[in-house]
């Protein structure tokens, strides 16, 4: 394997409160290839959005990045100026968020505001500008594209909203596509239009997606590799099969067993007892020692670090990676 | 279609109100008063004028027939006759509404020129010390009795600086050596557009004052209100998404966040001109300004009943006028608004 | 997450941790510890302002040929006016009324507006048409405006000001306890409530008014320097407080035929007025900040 398209290297955020400072983010490391499919799992509050706003170097007041590096194909994105930052953002590495709805700008037409974005990284007129946003709809497979091109986002529904999204992310070519829950305020039967429409465009324009999520099924259906996030921590990751077939952390084990699968009717779905601490910075051990069911004494007070259980598949756990060891 | 449907629904509504506006002045002239004929002609009436009144305003008769006589007149134009005067309301009106919209006019302009600017810059450098400073500036603002900012006023400038006039619209001279030719009886048009700029230049250094007086209230109003407005609009999905875009920072401020924050801001602007409007009355008294309010208080403290409920209703009239203009221009810019 | 928190009940825990939060914006923030400063300065004026002032009975109104337009000095800090009574006594016996009216005028107004509000948003249907239209049609006056017809519709003087006042400010409490209503209707402790068949005006009284207290709070102090501003307004022009009052406005009013040549005359009345409601203004938005529960996480 050569230079991945990304790499994400003990990424840290701090956020300010009235508290004192709380992590988010406490030393999370992936890497993405190109063209790849990647997840990243995890509950509400783990830090995943978090994460992926930090890749744009979006982390506003009172957050910000307290350690860690970011690199796009080599390029170290924590020593670029901020109008370096602004050219990759939306050029090379563009973004798709839950709500549609709202991610819009309500009062400038969906061309207007895709028309914008390539003059913005494009050196083009605004009538080839036009063309090329006239084509992105089409590619995302918008029925009657010249006028939407003139709608309001208001006058679309949630779906077409998604995927004028989705269009506007695609419109300057981008290398790296991250889709922050990008179906979660959608509808089942749209959701599933939406995750082929993301496969499909990822196929043919051979974009790597992150795809950000707290649905495992999403993931299965979609990617090749998963990163499982606990409490701003990496507890698993390695590829989707070995992942799913062979759960390793109790974390993940605990999300599987959630997982409501056919030939399960009548058996009740598994709940992971307690809640994600609220800040997980200040924990010496595992994060999720007080929810584990079987924690060993050095869960509480050292930190476990990712450990290969099989190729491309690390664990960050004492309880998997001693198991039946004395 | 649907914004079609906005405007007839929203001209309905003026109507409505401005219906209600009747009923209350009515109210306050014909229910309230002991002796509404009395209150009509003033002081000392002799009998036979108060029985021709009487008379004329339906005084005998039920209440729902005399507002209908009152709604009648209203709308003939005839709005009873100033008691101090002895002229027609309407007319009286007429003759001093310029002087005051005048006022109005710059003082408004320049509040919503230094406001809205102060309230932008503050929520795009928020916490900053220029942020601290229109704050602050923007809550003095809107605790400074107009009345008592207008004396000091003049006695800074005019009385310690020797800067700018004290009182009136122009010079008393000016009427002899530079005539103004009313044509707009906006002054400041009327001598720009007949080139007479010695008046011109006069007319001008006798409205800063109370433009500026005028003006503190509006400015502190809406410097707060679009610091507000601003800081939501910037705090939403669609501001996040134009900077994972890679849009300039100006851009997303003064483009993408400004043109959604404009409605919220116009009803404000729409809201400090009521303030405006009651402010004119204490400021034409400081700066014995020749317009409405002038008039207002001097009908006020001579209990001129006719002259008193003309003006408020006008007043009011004005002012539903103004939300309504607020409304439409809203609907027009707002795409959404017409679905609400 | 210590055991000695967790032994409180939430409500505790939630109230102590307010004050601490109000303790701190106060303290913190200069503008804040100003205002808290001001007020309570004006509170005690209010209260023993005739122990407080040096020439108390001049601050009441006596005369004193003697003492006529002094410019300020040692006995007379801020000057004497035309019939030579201290100005700075005037304006520490003028404390009491100032506060009492504007006391008594925002307490009508929220006692209408409020309860006009909460019946409007709980009932609902044409209950709250009927009384959101009337609202609607006062609002479109502008409140100033309204107060002055209906001064010159009852005659001027304090008490009806007062009245005028109150009278055109209600509505401002009805649309914001109104829009409370509307969102606490759909509540759980408020449907629980009707479940189990409390009557309305019960509801109205325990679950709807007592949660729009800090808004209302809120509101109101900044209005009680609003209608300071207004009554003082009235007063300037001649329709409020008459001669020989101590009203802030009045003396303003009466200062003005001389503020070419006293100018303190009319000057430090002004600027009692405007120190006062500067500071309602600003302790308004410092109560906002410690009610807003957005500030808590």
């Amino acid at each position: 394997m050569g230079e991945p398209l990304l790499r994400v290297e003990n990424l840290c955020v701090e956020f300010r409160t009235r508290r004192g400072i709380v992590r988010a983010v406490d030393g999370v490391s992936f890497e993405i290839q190109h063209r790849e499919s990647f997840g990243l799992v995890g509950e509400t509050g783990c830090g995943k959005t978090v994460t992926g706003l930090s890749i744009l170097r979006l982390i506003s007041r009172p957050g910000r990045i307290a350690g860690g590096h970011i690199w796009l194909e080599g390029e170290d994105l924590g020593s670029k100026s901020e109008e370096e930052m602004q050219s990759i953002r939306g050029g090379r590495i563009a973004m798709i968020f839950q709500d549609p709805a709202s991610s819009l700008n309500p009062v400038f037409t969906v061309g207007s505001q895709i028309v914008r974005v390539i003059r913005r990284h494009q050196p083009v007129s605004r009538a080839e500008a036009q063309a090329r946003a006239l084509e992105v709809l089409e590619a995302v497979g918008l029925p009657d594209a010249p006028r939407v091109l003139g709608c309001y986002p208001h006058e679309l529904s949630g779906g077409m909203q998604q995927r004028v999204m989705i269009a506007m992310a695609l419109s300057c070519r981008p290398s790296l596509l991250i889709a922050d829950e990008p179906t979660t305020a959608l509808d089942v039967t749209i959701e599933a239009q939406i995750l082929a429409l993301l496969r499909d465009l990822q196929q043919r324009y051979g974009i790597a997606l992150l795809l950000i999520t707290h649905d495992l099924g999403i993931i299965a259906e979609t990617c090749s590799r998963l990163a499982v996030l606990y409490a701003g921590r990496v507890a698993e990751i390695g590829p989707t099969e070995a992942i799913f077939s062979a759960p390793r952390h109790p974390y993940t084990q605990g999300l599987m067993a959630a997982i409501p699968r056919p030939g399960s009717r009548g058996r009740r779905l598994a709940a992971i007892p307690g809640t994600v601490p609220a800040n997980p910075g200040s924990i010496p051990g595992c994060a999720f020692a007080s929810r584990c069911g079987q924690p060993r004494e050095r869960c509480w007070s050292d930190r476990p670090s990712l450990t290969e259980v099989a190729p491309g598949h690390l664990v960050a756990c004492y309880v998997a990676t001693t198991e039946g060891r004395p | 279609m649907r914004k079609a449907a906005f405007v007839l629904r929203r001209l309905g509504m003026s109507l409505f109100v401005l219906l209600g506006l009747s009923l209350i002045t009515f109210t306050l002239a014909r229910v309230i008063p002991s002796d509404p004929a009395a209150a009509y002609i003033g002081p000392h009436p002799r009998p036979e004028q108060v029985e021709m009144v009487r008379e004329r305003l339906g005084l005998n008769r039920p209440l729902p027939v005399q507002y209908l006589i009152y709604m009648r007149d209203l709308l003939r134009g005839d709005w009873g006759e100033s008691i101090s005067t002895k002229r027609p309301v309407l007319r009286e009106i007429g003759d001093r509404v310029c002087a005051s919209l005048e006022l109005l006019a710059v003082g408004m302009s320049l509040a919503v020129l230094i406001g809205v600017p102060l309230g932008v810059f503050s929520a795009r450098f928020q916490g900053s010390p220029f942020d601290v400073v229109v704050r602050t500036l923007s809550i003095a603002g809107v605790s400074m009795p107009a009345f008592w900012l207008g004396l000091v006023l003049q006695l800074v400038f005019f009385r310690w600086l020797h800067l700018l006039p004290l009182t009136g619209r122009f010079a008393t001279e000016l009427r002899f050596t530079h005539p103004i030719r009313p044509l707009t009886g906006f002054f400041l048009l009327d001598t720009a557009i007949t080139g007479n700029w010695v008046a011109f230049k006069d007319v001008a250094w006798h409205i800063v004052l109370p433009a500026f007086t005028l003006a503190a209230y509006p400015i502190g109003l809406i410097a707060r209100m679009t610091r507000g407005t601003m800081l939501e609009v910037l705090a939403q999905d669609y501001i996040r998404t134009a900077r994972a875009y890679g849009i300039s920072e100006r851009f997303v401020v003064y483009g993408y966040a400004l043109k959604n924050a404009i409605g919220p801001t116009l009803t404000v602007i729409g809201l400090t001109l009521a303030y405006a409007l009651t402010g004119t009355f204490f400021i034409e008294i400081v700066f014995n300004w020749p317009g409405l309010g002038l008039f207002t208080v001097h009908s006020l403290l001579s209990v001129d009943y006719p002259a008193v409920m003309g003006i408020t209703l006008f007043a009011a009239a004005g002012y539903v006028g103004i939300n309504l203009a607020v409304d439409l221009l809203q609907a027009w810019i707002d795409p959404r608004i017409s679905l609400r | 997450m210590s055991t000695r928190e967790s032994a409180r009940s939430p409500e505790e825990l939630q109230t102590q941790r307010r004050w601490r939060h109000a303790a701190h914006v106060i303290t913190r923030d200069p503008l804040a510890l100003f205002s808290v400063l001001v007020i309570t300065g004006f509170l005690v004026l209010a209260i023993a302002g005739p122990w407080i002032a040096p020439y108390p009975e001049q601050g009441f109104g006596k005369t004193n040929v003697a003492t006529r337009m002094l410019p300020p000095s040692r006995e007379h800090p801020l000057g004497t006016d035309r019939l030579g009574r201290d100005i700075l006594s005037r304006i520490i016996i003028g404390a009491r009324p100032a506060l009492s009216t504007s006391l008594i005028v925002v307490g009508l107004a929220v006692a209408i507006g409020s309860l006009l509000g909460a019946v409007a948003g709980y009932v609902g249907g044409w209950v709250d048409d009927l009384i959101m239209r009337i609202t609607d049609l006062f609002l479109a006056f502008p409140s100033l405006l309204l107060a002055m017809a209906i001064v010159a519709a009852i005659g001027p003087g304090l008490t009806n000001a007062m009245l005028a006042i109150a009278i055109s400010w209600w509505p401002w409490y009805t649309r914001l306890v109104r829009g409370i209503a509307l969102s606490l209707r759909e509540r759980h402790f408020v449907e629980a409530a009707r479940a189990v068949g409390v009557p309305s005006l019960g509801i109205i009284f325990r679950h709807i008014l007592p949660n729009c207290l800090s808004p209302i709070l809120v509101q109101a102090t900044i209005d009680i320097g609003t209608v300071i501003l207004a009554s003082g307004g009235l007063a300037f022009i001649g329709l409020g407080a008459q001669p020989p009052a101590p009203d802030w406005g009045l003396m303003v009013s009466e200062g003005r035929a001389f503020l070419l040549t006293q100018w303190w005359y009319s000057t430090f009345p002004g600027l009692a007025i405007f120190v006062t409601v500067l500071a309602f203004n600003l302790l308004g938005d410092t109560l906002r900040d410690i009610f807003d529960p957005r500030q808590y996480r």
